[in-house]
């Protein structure tokens, strides 16, 4: 047995995370073209997977490149708002919306570890740096997040 | 308001519903391009039939599938792992059985993947397929036509083996006598079809 699990199998059981993340780093709108790309993209590159390996992690680590991507267009293009502006005020829109606000590096360690419970070092593999800086940055983020809320 | 961590895990691990909408478009975008297999599972008046296509044509289908799941694994590692659910993608192949079931097809023309259909097994199993509509043959008729004419018993292994019943149409084969012989899904199923086949033959 090489080879990784049927793609629809490994689809199903991490798209809530990836959506969540997406969500989280895009906002609602944009996080289905994200969401999509790099479904797409994992698709491509799944044969290569070995049976083995952090299939979440992995396909987290394409879904922050996507978003990083997507950020930088948007930066470019519009500003359009991060959050939904149709839907009411709630404890939990503050929330989102609050994440919404954080830079891009500490917004994806807080949604790595609390939307997608990920480790430290999965942060720090998905963000591309080093699990002192992951660390570092969940912790300013959460810090900026209480203070926001 | 203070928030805890709590109280954001909770918000951010919240169930997302768009998630699997999304998921569904995906499956469906990656039939189109990008996944090697496609699989759906389909209502039939012979009970629930698995479906799964290559690029090449339908490669299984499988009788109430228990364990789709241990299908697709083993499609996994012979094939690819490229596979995705979607109803779209086997839409020829259901429309076809769809048809057949009403008695209005005789013939499938929708591709099969023979691939991995080799020797003496793709031999008989083509001979099956050349049995007209309504029609039946002996075991010992199909091993001639394979070119083993005392391979009668060998035959009947290979069309038990045959991973395509119904479009390969190893119901149309019965003991010389007229007996049934044997049926991958059973015999009461042989029988449905072969009472459709007559009613509309």
């Amino acid at each position: 047995m090489t080879a990784p699990p049927p793609f629809q199998r490994t689809l199903e059981t991490n798209a809530d995370d990836v959506w969540r993340y997406l969500r989280g780093m895009v906002g609602a709108q944009a996080a289905e073209d994200c969401f999509q790309e790099t479904f797409l993209a994992a698709l491509r590159a799944y044969p290569r997977l070995r049976r083995d390996s952090n299939v979440r992690a992995w396909l987290l680590t394409i879904a922050h490149r996507k978003a990083i991507d997507h950020l930088r267009r948007r930066r470019r293009d519009t500003l359009e708002p991060l959050g939904d502006p149709a839907a009411p005020p709630t404890p939990d829109r503050a929330i989102w919306s609050a994440v919404a606000t954080l830079p891009p590096r500490q917004r994806a360690a807080v949604l790595l570890r609390y939307a997608c419970d990920q480790s430290h070092r999965e942060i720090a593999a998905a963000i591309g740096c080093s699990e002192e800086a992951a660390r570092r940055s969940l912790h300013e983020g959460l810090k900026r997040l209480r203070e926001t809320l | 308001m203070s928030t805890t961590p709590d109280q954001i895990e909770t918000t951010l691990r919240s169930p997302a519903p768009q998630a699997k909408l999304a998921a569904r478009r995906l499956a469906d975008r990656a039939a189109q391009r990008g996944a090697d297999l496609f699989y759906s599972s389909e209502a039939s008046p012979l009970g629930e039939l698995l479906l799964v296509a290559s690029r090449r044509g339908l490669i299984v289908l499988h009788y109430s599938p228990t364990d789709v799941d241990a299908t697709l694994v083993e499609l996994a590692e012979r094939r690819s792992p490229r596979i995705v659910e979607s109803t779209a993608a086997l839409e020829p192949w259901r429309r076809q059985l769809a048809e057949y079931f009403e008695g209005a097809r005789r013939d499938f023309d929708a591709p099969l993947d023979w691939r991995d259909i080799t020797g003496f097994r793709r031999r008989v199993l083509r001979a099956a397929t050349a049995i007209p509509y309504g029609e039946s043959r002996s075991y010992k008729a199909v091993a001639a036509e394979a070119g083993s004419p005392a391979a009668a018993r060998a035959a009947g292994n290979a069309l038990g083996s045959n991973p395509l019943p119904i479009v390969i149409p190893c119901h149309r084969v019965r003991h010389t006598g007229g007996g049934l012989g044997g049926y991958t899904g059973g015999l009461d199923r042989k029988r449905l079809l072969l009472a459709i086949e007559s009613r509309s033959g």
